[in-house]
């Protein structure tokens, strides 16, 4: 009673403009249970697709939600690092380890891991120098100033993907099974969408360990609370900072490696995939990781939803649902789903 | 003494600069005469763009003028700007086309009176593409404009990923044709004086088209100026330097906002009629998230705020987006023998520019004088990152004492 209480009272406070965002939600849950009743085996279907390539997103976005905790930065070249990335992963797979249809399992978890080897510190050190040459030197400089260098660095991370691929989509043989796993009356599960969240669910895990748990963790989170105080307490901010890229880079290698097993991928699938993947994160809560994996799974599944079922947009309209999803985060809730309200009002 | 002497000097600087401008302007009203002799000059000859590209150029570095309001002078950061090139265009596409064939409407248009679609005057088009595309800039500012900075930055984005998206998808909007899909909205009327002396049934037609350009930036340049030395230019500025302390000091920071937006805007969606009109069509294909950038790179390549480099910088960028990559990638392979063509790597090419400007020269090539003041005095309210570098800021304040 008294929590109902005190909801009411909540409600009776928040402004106008929460009313209608929670309006807008209420709506669109209720849609989606009606769809859920009509078809359940389609809507679930629908929903494993969605997950799978949120599970996609949200490793790029965690990458975003990494930076920007601790730099304040929109890292717009994170996505063509990304693209980036998994274009040299379909180079290993296919010339360096030649997976194909035929390989036995075996083989292919070592030909993953080993380009997981490969990318992962490539693409930390890589992200990390980009870091060290074009945004370290502006740390100093007004607010806007880093935000256009990383557009610039955006546009010049893509020509290096397009210099070295060309405009041609590069793709890997389905070495992956495409056969159902798990078979539920008429839901199945892909090999290849478990093998999406084989290699993701590793990643996340260890990267909470390492942001709760270690030393280093330890100082991202101080850094990213208070950048004076921790440097006053004797955190290498510097440091700090390159290890965030760090981070950052070998989950961009990541997902580049695991949008492969999905999709095709070009020069600029990045730019595209990266403005979705900040959306993800914006909506999760910027700056707060387990909101980027939750907001990521969200906007994949609204993307799947979109695609699939009867009666939406439709899929030419994804991308400005995705934006609108943006927007509209920004305008009820900038402070994202679960993120905390800032003084500066987000 | 020493103010009066600076006073001069100021002055001094001032007049030489304003018998510069009227020494360029007159050169640019008698280009057309003289390009063709230009064109002939040996060595130089082959980089003189024909009149056709400088309208081009001269339409692009009128919209770099427009985002040089919000991003220069009130520090927003827009990268959505193409949505209201796009709103422009299709205004023009929407009043100026055989689009809407539903009804017959002439208002002084440039074509016969049986027709079908509206057709107003292109210029009463000019007019009415800006204060739509300033709806449009308020109505996406009003929601977005409260937020911070990186924020608004990519909202810009996402409506300037929206509005193309819109326009190519919008061929059935509840089974109305708006913008006619990917096709795109052509022909569209040229402008006119009265049905007798339509531009483009001209035999000089690409020269008409150049001295209106000239005159649509001049009349850019002119109220940027005078809206840069304005009250509400002075609010802008305030709050670019330090939001808080311009509230503090009673700036209204949203309606000021609004206006910076809704003002860059008005002049995007003028110059982006103006384009439709001269290539006589609205195509989505033309309004994608890299001619954002490319305008944001000619404002920070010419100096944020500084009317003069926005224009140079405009004038430099789109001539090599023209024409110049081209000739110099075609110099290369002729002189040099080299097989690179710069074109297809325009956009990295721009994201070089911007990265070396931002890191070596951030005030640009002609930086606007309060700019540079700020930077070679030092900003005093930096975010503190790491001991060093503070220590090296405490330093560089000693004007102060």
């Amino acid at each position: 009673m008294a929590t109902a209480t005190a909801a009411l009272q909540r409600v009776r406070t928040s402004s106008l403009i929460d009313l209608i965002g929670l309006a807008l939600l209420a709506l669109l849950i209720v849609w989606l249970l009606f769809k859920f009743f009509e078809d359940p085996t389609r809507f679930i279907n629908i929903s494993i697709i969605g997950l799978t390539n949120g599970a996609i997103y949200g490793l790029v976005a965690l990458g975003y939600t990494l930076v920007y905790g601790i730099l304040q930065l929109i890292n717009f070249a994170h996505g063509d690092v990304f693209a980036l990335s998994g274009l040299i992963a379909s180079t290993l797979i296919i010339s360096v380890f030649g997976l194909d249809t035929e390989t036995g399992v075996f083989l292919v978890i070592v030909g993953l891991l080993g380009t997981l080897a490969v990318t992962m510190p490539a693409f930390a050190l890589f992200n990390a120098s980009i870091e060290r040459i074009a945004y370290k030197p502006l740390r100093n400089a007004p607010r806007l100033a880093p935000l256009i260098t990383a557009v610039g660095v955006s546009f010049i991370v893509q020509n290096i993907s397009l210099a070295l691929y060309g405009v041609d989509f590069e793709s890997v043989p389905n070495f992956i099974p495409r056969t159902d796993a798990i078979r539920i009356g008429d839901i199945a599960i892909q090999w290849d969408n478990i093998a999406v969240f084989l290699i993701v669910i590793p990643v996340l895990v260890t990267l909470t360990w390492f942001v709760r748990s270690t030393r280093q963790g330890k100082a991202m989170r101080a850094v990213a609370q208070d950048t004076e105080a921790s440097a006053m307490m004797g955190i290498n901010v510097n440091r700090t900072i390159s290890v965030t890229f760090f981070l950052a880079g070998s989950l961009a290698a990541v997902a580049g490696l695991v949008y492969l097993l999905q999709f095709n991928i070009r020069y600029d699938t990045g730019f595209q995939l990266g403005l979705i993947a900040f959306t993800a994160a914006v909506l999760g809560g910027i700056g707060n990781l387990s909101g980027a994996v939750l907001g990521a799974l969200m906007i994949g599944l609204v993307e799947a939803y979109n695609e699939g079922l009867d009666g939406t947009a439709g899929g030419d309209w994804t991308r400005s649902l995705v934006f609108g999803i943006l927007i509209a985060t920004l305008v009820f809730r900038p402070q994202g789903i679960l993120g905390e309200r800032t003084p500066e009002g987000a | 003494m020493s103010e009066a002497v600076t006073e001069f000097t100021r002055r001094a600087r001032t007049e030489k600069g304003w018998w510069v401008a009227a020494a360029l302007v007159g050169i640019g009203v008698i280009y057309p005469l003289i390009v063709e002799s230009l064109q002939e000059v040996p060595l130089i000859g082959d980089f003189m763009p024909g009149i056709g590209s400088v309208v081009v150029m001269l339409i692009f570095t009128m919209m770099a003028l427009g985002l040089n309001v919000v991003v220069g002078y009130a520090g927003l950061l827009d990268l959505g700007y193409v949505a209201f090139y796009a709103a422009g265009a299709y205004v023009a596409g929407w009043f100026a086309s055989l689009h809407f064939d539903q009804v017959t409407f002439h208002l002084s248009g440039a074509v016969s009176g049986d027709l079908p679609g509206i057709h107003l005057s292109m210029w009463l088009v000019l007019v009415l593409a800006g204060v739509f595309t300033t709806i449009v800039g308020i109505v996406i500012g009003l929601p977005t404009l409260r937020l911070r900075g990186d924020y608004l930055a990519i909202v810009t984005l996402g409506f300037g990923e929206i509005v193309p998206q819109f326009v190519r998808n919008a061929d059935s909007v509840a089974g109305f044709n708006l913008t006619n899909g990917t096709f795109g909205i052509t022909p569209i009327d040229s402008p006119s004086f009265g049905a007798g002396f339509v531009f483009r049934e001209q035999s000089n037609k690409d020269d008409l088209f150049y001295w209106t350009a000239i005159g649509l930036v001049l009349f850019t340049v002119f109220c940027c100026i005078r809206l840069r030395d304005s009250r509400l230019g002075r609010a802008w500025i305030a709050i670019r330097e330090d939001e808080t302390a311009a509230a503090a000091m009673g700036v209204p920071l949203m309606r000021t906002k609004t206006w910076a937006y809704a003002i860059g805007a008005f002049f995007g969606g003028v110059a982006g009629a103006y384009f439709a009109s001269y290539r006589s069509g609205a195509f989505p294909a033309d309004f994608f998230f890299q001619f954002s950038v490319f305008l944001l790179c000619m404002v920070i390549l010419g100096g944020l705020g500084s009317i003069w480099g926005v224009l140079a910088g405009g004038l430099i960028l789109s001539y090599l987006d023209r024409e110049g990559l081209a000739t110099i990638g075609a110099k290369l392979q002729q002189d040099a023998g080299l097989d690179f063509d710069p074109t297809k790597y325009q956009f990295g090419i721009y994201g070089l520019i911007i990265v070396a400007m931002m890191l070596l020269r951030p005030q640009g090539l002609i930086p606007e004088r309060r700019h540079k003041i700020e930077l070679e005095e030092g900003v005093h309210d930096t975010p503190f990152y790491d001991v060093q570098t503070e220590a090296a800021m405490t330093d560089r304040n000693r004007s102060d004492d």
